[in-house]
């Protein structure tokens, strides 16, 4: 044998090691949520086992127990508050950034990157630095437990990423595409409407799902300023804090309806999710 | 607001040809699509900022409200010698240096691991992203509920049959076990944008240097990591944008007790259940003091990543 042939070998052997690796610590970092899953079709009896049991019979009474067949609390009102929470700020967030990412992309306004930077330096103000002025507004204007205030407050939350993201999707349409419209005569409306927004489709929707996630995850503002009738997702879910003892089917059931919509936005957005996390930095 | 935009934006298209739009009208229709949103974000995060740096110079407890009155800097002397409070910076301090180091070390090796080719390699990626998109407060009550507890927990379930002990982990390790579920969360996130920051290396240099013989360690300290350098720079400043924030976690796993409460607990705790509105507001001040320091280094990061795609376009 050769030695080239060898080496070929010896470096296909590092290879399968160093993926089987990979593997089990892919695994390793999933275990948790399917764990989570396995003991939500578990009964409460078979979920609070030690040692855990494996093989217990599945059953859909942990789910049965969150949507409020044993008499708790229902968590449809929570979740719809979430929904329109997630679906209305982002609406309102891409209304609000398109325009001002085209201000800032495409039709350029001077010191731009100035501009950018004002919107990136709101996200790092703490969340904690405005809540108690927000609140005692939201008080005395009658806006406490009030979902439309959320709305607001979310779309400050989002609105900097949205028009980060989204100045860098306008960024890379060419401006001969542009100018070629504009040539034929396209007002501004037209140009924004037939030429931008279907190039910068992907890129809005990539958007608009990182703006929903982070939406619907919220709890600061929403557990200080919601109660009994604005109630988000992530604010019932607190009510499971202190549970204890036979609740871990409900628990685990719970917290995978309530994380299944973003789940679901973030494998369908794997790579724009970094791209929108980093601000667009990292392409 | 659409309307309102959109109106302005059309003016430089309809000029006349009888007199031409002054430079000035033509600044302002290139701004106008810029102004609602920055109108918005001037109005609700600013405003309220600015607010909260008014509160904090006043003795006020929303629980006898007529006892307000103007105090000067007596709060922050306050808030800087309580000693649950300078505990709740040290604390603040320790997650955030702990959890964004170990996310990036971990991160850093399955960016690695999944840079290779290998069978599956897109279900591994898709395994190691879960964690990121699991509802922060759903996350912290299955560590808390479902993998710490101390009698039906899976760790010490696992550990039974190893016949290992059977510690209370959030009793014994309080701030180690809200960060290990903070590192589970934002691994993946450092990874993705590892990942990113390893595929965009140019790979006709490895080959070249490969040829000359250095080797896969050569290669590691000498091309890739410097290749890297702004991704960590960038995932480490983002993560500590998120993690000195961090609300959920602290609230969730331990509720700000047996020494875990940070910053934003301190201070949503000191309005919310003591409603002292003065301190809270000190509080609130220094944690964005706390964070323009970070910032300035972070936008600093940021802004020669940017500056460099400005000037690849």
């Amino acid at each position: 044998m050769s030695t080239n042939a060898l080496r070929v070998r010896r470096v296909r052997g590092k290879g399968a090691g160093l993926g089987l690796l990979a593997w089990l610590l892919g695994v390793a970092f999933f275990l948790p949520i399917a764990w989570m899953a396995l003991t939500s079709f578990h009964s409460e009896q078979d979920a609070a086992t030690n040692p855990p049991s494996f093989a217990a019979a599945l059953t859909l009474d942990g789910y049965r127990e969150f949507f409020g067949a044993g008499g708790g609390a229902s968590p449809w009102p929570a979740l719809i508050n979430s929904t329109v929470a997630s679906v209305a700020s982002t609406l309102l967030v891409l209304l609000l950034a398109f325009p001002a990412a085209y201000a800032l992309s495409i039709n350029r306004v001077r010191k731009w990157t100035d501009v950018l930077f004002f919107f990136l330096s709101t996200k790092m103000l703490p969340a904690v630095a405005g809540l108690l002025p927000i609140y005692l507004f939201a008080k005395n204007a009658g806006m406490l437990d009030n979902i439309w205030l959320l709305v607001i407050l979310y779309t400050s939350m989002n609105l900097p990423i949205a028009v980060w993201m989204m100045q860098s999707f306008l960024a890379e349409i060419p401006v001969a595409v542009i100018e070629a419209a504009r040539v034929d005569g396209a007002r501004l409306p037209t140009v924004l409407a037939r030429v931008v927004a279907p190039i910068a489709l992907p890129g809005i929707a990539a958007t608009a799902l990182i703006c929903f996630i982070f939406s619907w995850n919220e709890l600061l503002f929403a557990r200080v300023l919601t109660g009994v009738v604005a109630e988000t997702a992530p604010v019932f879910l607190t009510g499971f804090i202190t549970s204890q003892g036979l609740f871990l089917a409900k628990v685990c059931a719970a917290s995978l309806v309530i994380s299944l919509p973003v789940l679901a936005a973030g494998f369908a957005a794997q790579d724009k999710l970094v791209q929108g996390l980093s601000l667009g930095a990292v392409k | 607001m659409t309307a309102t935009t959109t109106a302005p934006l059309a003016a430089p298209e309809t000029r006349t040809p009888v007199r031409r739009p002054s430079a000035r009208l033509r600044a302002w229709a290139t701004r106008a699509p810029l102004l609602p949103a920055l109108i918005f974000m001037i109005v609700v995060t600013q405003l309220p900022f600015v607010a909260t740096l008014v509160i904090s110079f006043f003795d006020w407890n929303s629980l006898y409200p007529d006892a307000r009155q103007f105090t000067g800097l007596d709060n922050y002397q306050e808030v800087l010698t309580d000693p649950d409070l300078r505990r709740s910076v040290w604390t603040t301090v320790l997650l955030t240096v702990a959890v964004v180091l170990a996310s990036l070390v971990l991160g850093l090796v399955l960016a690695l691991l999944l840079d290779r080719r290998f069978r599956g390699r897109g279900i591994v990626r898709t395994l190691l992203i879960a964690p990121f998109l699991v509802v922060p407060v759903a996350a912290a009550l299955l560590w808390k509920h479902v993998l710490y507890n101390p009698e039906y927990g899976l760790f010490n379930g696992l550990l039974h049959y190893v016949g290992g002990p059977q510690p209370d982990w959030i009793s014994n390790t309080p701030l180690l076990a809200v960060e290990a579920s903070l590192v589970w969360q934002w691994t993946p996130f450092m990874m993705l944008i590892l990942l990113a920051g390893l595929q965009s290396r140019d790979h006709q240099q490895i080959e070249a240097a490969r040829v000359d013989g250095a080797s896969d360690w050569q290669i590691f300290v000498h091309l890739t990591l410097p290749h890297l350098r702004r991704y960590l720079e960038l995932g480490a400043l983002l993560g500590s944008i998120y993690i000195v924030q961090n609300f959920d976690a602290v609230f969730t796993i331990t509720s700000g007790g047996l020494g875990t409460a940070n910053l934003p607990y301190t201070v949503y705790q000191s309005f919310y259940q003591a409603h002292e509105n003065g301190l809270a507001s000190a509080a609130g001040v220094l944690v964005v003091i706390g964070s323009i320091v970070i910032a300035t280094f972070a936008l600093r990061v940021v802004s020669s990543l940017f500056r460099e795609e400005v000037s690849r376009a």
